[in-house]
């Protein structure tokens, strides 16, 4: 299918079109911060900025209910408890749209993980497979900005069904997957003109020319490992970090969670919520030891995940967008773009382990 | 000689008896300070001061061992932190080094945004910043602005009764000696709400919250962080879920276990990362302190916060009388 043009003047009524039978989630301001929220007649998108929160809630929901369960008992025998439970699987059709080339592109790390020919995690693979990301192109890069340091770039449309790109007066839009052409077929998408296109790839050059210039992230895999033992590294890198998970929970490739049974009475629900590495009880032991007892410790999974052990297990890519939003909205501004690259370049006081 | 350079010397001066100096530093752009923490006399280059130096460093005290040397550059909010940890026996006044200075005040960051966001410029692009005299100029994608501080200085500053640290082992400068008034207008306005209203305000702010915790571990006086009840799994206090009743229940176990303790250095607020604006709940809590036992915290160490002493009689609380 050619490319199709999108006037801002009915970018409502594209959206009003998108929200028949489906949930649309779109940037909104609420109090200074940007979230995606449902769309609904008068919601006004935010799209000349990168959203606070990212849209993982739409696949990766903070609390999933797994199964309900319930206990009974038999009246004629009150030994005797009979439980009953129930799969909860929720996958509503979705849009997700507005967000950026990182933040559809998280997703691509959570589906070598919760999607793989060995292991199918059902909540996760029925809500991706209904949930669709109509994308838009970045133009200038924020001063926390580094995707193309982490083999993306601000107009990648890995992980977008839909992209979006500025031309004047609307957007160029283009179909980036088969899921995504179908959203395509719409009364307010009009034909793109040559000149539109033409426009769209100079925009898209421009955006990309505009991005500070790209570091190599690769050799941070070897360096990381060895600096395991190198806790004075790990001590300095982390003095500052407040060990909040104020990082982990806006990251859009952060996929960990806890698992956890919340009864009240005869009934109850098994839930998965996000967890974070970055809190004590994320690897405390039901003995009370902890292998990351400390705040340098903890940065340093989250740091070695990212850039050695991810990288590592699945040959090559990195589990970071390049998003920004952990150095941006971190409270004390720790920086994991200074770590790796002090990581790279710093000398290993102690050798790793073999 | 410039106020930093004064605070280099005096850092200088006592860093050989110190094991760490923790001060402000450059962050990642032209409107990012950070922490920063000085062991040597070459660290001292890294140290800068003015109203992007928002952190409060307090916070950090009591993430060393007691047994440590530390010193502490406050602004005049923050060394009211230093006041109550060190009323509460948290640190060892021998162990730590005060650094003070005649503080101008501090920006909100939401709120230079936003002023900026009006005029067509975005902050989270910008490529330089200056503050000089009543303005700040900000340059972003190509474009220049100015505006006046006026606009830009956090809530906190503008009622701001400490400018110059209430504690300090070394003060560096000239007192500023200015007291703004506060009589907690902001809390009494919310309060002539109704109740429905307030309850729906609450509702949409905590349904932000992504339960990241940045509020409780910026928190200077939030001191039992690994160990908060909120996240015990044994007694199991708060649900893993994170509903609105979850998060707001977060909220008032912070709110109500920094009773009579918050100084009001707003830091909780100014961490969120989705702005939520939850620092007028512990000035609730302070409003009720400040007319029920005429008291704000972190001012003079020798003081008894009320809430750690007891009377059989209290002056202004009615037990009995009903």
């Amino acid at each position: 299918m050619s490319a199709k043009y999108l006037a801002q003047g009915d970018l409502s009524a594209w959206l009003g079109a998108l929200a028949q039978g489906r949930r649309v989630l779109v940037p909104v301001r609420e109090n200074g911060a940007v979230v995606f929220r449902p769309y609904g007649p008068g919601t006004k998108p935010v799209l000349t900025r990168q959203a606070d929160s990212p849209p993982k809630e739409s696949v990766f929901p903070s609390t999933e209910r797994l199964m309900e369960f319930s206990y009974s008992k038999d009246a004629e025998n009150l030994g005797k408890v009979a439980l009953d439970i129930k799969e909860t699987v929720n996958a509503p059709a979705t849009v997700v749209f507005g967000g950026r080339p990182c933040d559809a592109r998280g997703f691509t790390v959570f589906d070598r993980v919760y999607d793989t020919k060995t292991i199918r995690d059902p909540y996760y693979a029925e809500r991706r497979a209904s949930t669709l990301f109509v994308t838009l192109a970045c133009d200038t890069p924020e001063t926390t900005c580094f995707c193309n340091s982490v083999g993306s770039s601000p107009v990648d449309a890995d992980g977008s069904d839909v992209l979006l790109t500025p031309v004047d007066g609307g957007w160029l839009v283009e179909a980036v997957s088969e899921r995504g052409k179908a959203l395509l077929d719409a009364p307010a998408l009009k034909d793109a003109t040559a000149a539109a296109q033409d426009q769209a790839k100079a925009a898209k050059e421009a955006a990309e020319a505009a991005m500070p210039p790209a570091w190599d992230a690769a050799p941070a895999a070897a360096k990381l490992l060895e600096k395991f033992d190198d806790m004075g590294f790990w001590d300095d890198v982390s003095a500052k970090c407040i060990s909040c998970g104020a990082c982990t929970y806006l990251c859009p490739t952060c996929y960990c969670f806890t698992v956890t049974d919340e009864r009240s009475g005869m009934k109850g629900e098994r839930i998965r919520t996000w967890d974070t590495c970055m809190s004590f009880q994320f690897t405390l032991e039901a003995s009370g030891h902890n292998p990351r007892p400390t705040k340098a410790h903890r940065l340093k999974n989250r740091v070695g995940h990212k850039f050695s052990y991810y990288p590592d297990i699945h040959k090559g890519p990195i589990a970071c967008c390049g998003c920004g939003r952990c150095i941006k909205l971190c409270p004390v501004s720790v920086d994991i773009r200074e770590i790796v690259r002090l990581a790279m370049e710093l000398p290993t006081a102690t050798a790793g382990k073999p | 000689m410039p106020i930093l350079d004064e605070l280099k010397a005096a850092i200088a001066k006592r860093l050989p008896e110190l094991d760490v100096v923790i001060g402000w530093g450059k962050g990642f752009d032209a409107l990012h300070h950070t922490p920063v923490f000085i062991t040597s006399e070459a660290d001292l280059d890294k140290l800068v001061l003015g109203p992007l130096s928002v952190q409060n460093l307090a916070t950090y005290l009591t993430r060393y061992p007691k047994t440590k040397k530390i010193g502490v550059v406050v602004k005049g909010c923050d060394s009211r932190s230093v006041v109550q940890l060190l009323q509460e026996k948290l640190i060892n006044r021998e162990n730590v080094v005060v650094f003070g200075f005649p503080c101008e005040g501090v920006v909100d960051l939401e709120k230079v945004k936003r002023a900026f966001e009006d005029q067509g410029m975005e902050a989270a692009r910008v490529s330089e910043a200056s503050f000089q005299g009543d303005r700040c100029t900000l340059t972003s994608g190509g474009k220049a602005g100015s505006l006046p501080m006026a606009d830009l200085w956090a809530d906190k500053c503008n009622r701001c009764q400490y400018h110059d640290a209430v504690i300090s082992d070394e003060f560096v400068g000239q007192r500023l000696e200015r007291k703004a008034e506060d009589a907690y207008a902001d809390v009494a306005a919310f309060e002539a709400k109704p109740l429905a209203e307030r309850q729906a305000f609450w509702q949409e702010q905590m349904s932000r919250c992504i339960r990241c915790y940045a509020c409780r571990n910026a928190c200077p006086l939030c001191v039992c962080r690994d160990q908060c009840i909120a996240q015990t799994r044994e007694p199991n206090w708060v649900s893993q879920r994170t509903g609105v009743e979850e998060k707001f229940m977060f909220q008032m176990i912070h709110a109500s276990h920094l009773a009579g303790r918050c100084t009001e250095c707003g830091e909780c607020e100014r961490a969120c990362p989705v702005g939520i604006p939850i620092l007028l709940l512990k000035r609730k809590n302070n409003k009720e302190i400040l007319e029920l036992f005429d008291y704000r915290a972190g001012i003079d160490p020798e003081a008894k916060p009320p809430l750690l002493a007891f009377k059989v009689e209290e002056e202004k609380i009615n037990e009995r009388g009903w």
